[in-house]
């Protein structure tokens, strides 16, 4: 092994609660996978291989959500053998979409799903990582971006902040030079106050956004919620498009709460 | 100037197109008249118009086959004049490389008098004092601007109060209005290469009738306008309403979405970004398009000095309205009108500013 060799970073990915979606980001990662790969040591990546190895590690990509008594204790594991530990994904950074039993309770849920709910061990709440141990950095979406993730690994190779804005969609859509569903259609889009990084990929296809990275830097979720009712939103429909993939997240959770106050 | 009248603007197209000019115009696409690539006169709105409000903005269709039946585009040609996104240097191994920055020759076909002087707000920004950008040069140069005199006002419109319109007299290659029974187009010459245009294509010299008829066009236009704004002293008056109890009004709509600016023909704040690849080898620096309405945008050694969203609405509207001739000598705003129709709650800025007054 040469010195090089030796000082390769080593990256970590670890799974929690979620659907392996962003981890398969990175293996999408085609055209910038081989130099990844001869940048940092792949040492845990069960998606992509079964080689385990034994930390410590330089950066820890971390997917999922805390949902069960045994992951709360293996985050913070990885915490210990990460010098560097970045989320994921909207499980990670926010809960995920199986934070919408935060609004139930999951032991009735449990005792529907299972034969012997006293086998299930669970926890009350879908809590992101950063509720459990201390967070680098936070990647929004459901799933990432890919172009974003790779900016994340190389600035944190570099030793810079990520350009990773918290601006909103809008910013995105403009540059891109897409038409503005909401305005030219009347189609509900939560862009003005989700953050960009997809790169306005909803609207570009004449879609609204239905909030998957997440709330902006200063979202303003009252005044869109009173501009999407007088596009014929019901309160239901209010709560409803923002109790998705970030529906804990305080300002979305505020702003289902505010319909929902209203309904 | 010349002034010659054309019973189709098919030659016209043609003549741009082989003079080297991709042609850039009016076409409906997604439910809205863009600026886009067109390749013939079948490409524009025959008949289509549109209807503008706060927050709002829905086609028509009717059958008079008028080409120019409405007003400003979500385009302006800020993206020709200020792209998106520019890579301004790269530096690998150490190397600086200078990254030559593209100046396509686009004709912009159907720019109003609005987005002329909104053209004209850009030159004193980039190409003005005593830094001219010369990469806005080489690209401001590789444009050819074929107005069109408005006839029918958006309701968002307001160029009248701002001296801008709705009639072109200035800063375009060739100025076209579009006249019915028979339909033609009265085409003047605003410059040398506007006339060598002309002169590659079938017309004949206009007539008193022709003329009359075009200046009719214009002041009709000019008595309909959607909205206008009382500028009498605004540059002292808007800066002192600083304390207004407005701007928290306006701020509790407001979503700091950027759409006001991003629109604007005029706005033309960036933020520069560097990244690294992979190998760390490569460096580059680039341009985007930016807003005073993101947080960033007035991050200063880590803290945001504008971090409300009252105090980013309260500089953009200054800025635009007043603070602007302090700086450039003009207004900022040219009465377009986008930021009001494409504000997604429908934020007003004739509305703003009478009621601050
Ligand atoms: S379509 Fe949505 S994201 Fe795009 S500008 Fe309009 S509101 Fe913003
Ligand atoms: S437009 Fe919105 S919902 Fe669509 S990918 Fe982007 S952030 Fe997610
Ligand atoms: S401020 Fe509004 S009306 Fe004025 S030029 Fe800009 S977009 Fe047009
Ligand atoms: S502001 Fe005036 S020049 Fe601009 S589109 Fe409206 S009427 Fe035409
Ligand atoms: S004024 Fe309208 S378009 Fe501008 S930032 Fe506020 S909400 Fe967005």
């Amino acid at each position: 092994m040469s010195a090089a060799e030796k000082s390769r970073p080593k990256l970590a990915v670890w799974k929690f609660a979620s659907c392996d979606g962003c981890q398969l980001t990175l293996l999408d990662c085609e055209d910038e996978l081989l130099p990844l790969a001869s940048t940092v040591e792949i040492a845990y990546f069960l998606e992509a291989s079964s080689a385990i190895g034994p930390g410590p590690y330089d950066l820890s990509l971390v997917e999922g959500s805390i949902t069960t008594p045994q992951d709360a204790e293996r985050i913070r594991h990885v915490r210990r053998v990460s010098r560097r530990l970045v989320t994921i994904g909207a499980c990670a950074t926010a809960g995920g979409i199986q934070a919408l039993r935060d609004f139930a309770d999951v032991r009735e849920f449990a005792a529907v799903v299972y034969a012997r709910p006293d086998y299930i061990a669970t926890l009350e709440r879908s809590k992101p990582i950063s509720a459990h141990v201390p967070v680098d950095f936070e990647l929004r979406g459901c799933p990432i971006d890919k172009r974003q993730l790779l900016e994340v690994i190389t600035a944190f190779l570099a030793g810079r902040r990520p350009v990773v804005p918290g601006h909103s969609v809008c910013v995105e859509c403009k540059a891109r030079g897409n038409i503005c569903v909401l305005v030219a259609h009347g189609t509900p889009c939560l862009g003005p106050v989700t953050q960009a990084g997809c790169g306005a990929l909803c609207p570009a296809f004449n879609r609204g956004c239905y909030g998957c990275f997440g709330p902006t830097e200063t979202p303003n979720t009252r005044a869109l919620n009173a501009q999407l009712r007088r596009l014929g939103m019901s309160d239901p429909d209010l709560v409803r498009v923002y109790r998705t993939f970030n529906a804990t997240e305080e300002p979305f959770l505020q702003a289902s709460e505010e319909a929902e106050g209203d309904a | 100037m010349d002034v010659v009248v054309l019973q189709s603007l098919e030659p016209l197209i043609e003549a741009l197109t082989s003079s080297g000019y991709t042609v850039v115009g009016p076409r409906v696409e997604d439910g809205a008249i863009r600026m886009a690539e067109i390749s013939s006169g079948a490409d524009l709105p025959a008949g289509v118009g549109d209807v503008q409000k706060p927050g709002r903005y829905r086609l028509t269709s009717g059958d008079d086959g008028m080409v120019f039946g409405f007003a400003a585009s979500p385009d302006s040609a800020k993206r020709y004049t200020q792209p998106p996104r520019q890579t301004l240097v790269r530096v690998r191994d150490e190397a600086i490389e200078e990254v030559e920055q593209e100046a396509p020759r686009v004709a912009l076909l159907g720019l109003r008098a609005c987005d002329l002087a909104a053209v004209a707000v850009q030159d004193r920004v980039f190409a003005g004092g005593r830094h001219p950008d010369p990469a806005y040069l080489r690209r401001r140069e590789a444009l050819f601007l074929v107005a069109v005199n408005c006839a029918v006002p958006g309701g968002t419109c307001f160029c009248v109060s701002m001296g801008t319109g709705p009639k072109a007299v200035a800063g375009f290659d060739l100025a076209i209005t579009e006249l019915a029974s028979p339909h033609r187009f009265l085409v003047e010459t605003g410059s040398e290469r506007g006339g060598e245009i002309v002169a590659l294509i079938p017309h004949h010299p206009a007539t008193s009738v022709d003329i009359d008829a075009a200046e009719e066009v214009s002041r009709t236009a000019a008595s309909r306008m959607g909205r206008q704004v009382d500028t009498d002293g605004i540059q002292e008056w808007l800066p002192a309403a600083h304390d207004s109890p407005r701007w928290a009004d306006v701020a509790s709509r407001c979503l700091s979405c950027t759409n006001c600016t991003m629109v604007c023909p005029t706005c033309f704040c960036s933020t520069v970004e560097d990244v690294t690849d992979l190998t760390g080898q490569v460096t580059e620096r680039s341009e985007r398009w930016d807003s005073c309405f993101t947080l960033d945008f007035s991050e200063v050694s880590g803290s945001h000095v504008r971090s409300s969203g009252l105090a980013r609405y309260r500089q953009w509207l200054t800025h635009k309205f007043a603070t602007w001739y302090d700086q450039f000598g003009t207004s900022g705003c040219v009465g377009c009108g986008r930021c009001i129709t494409w504000c997604p709650t429908g934020i007003d800025v004739t509305e703003e500013l009478a009621c601050i007054r």
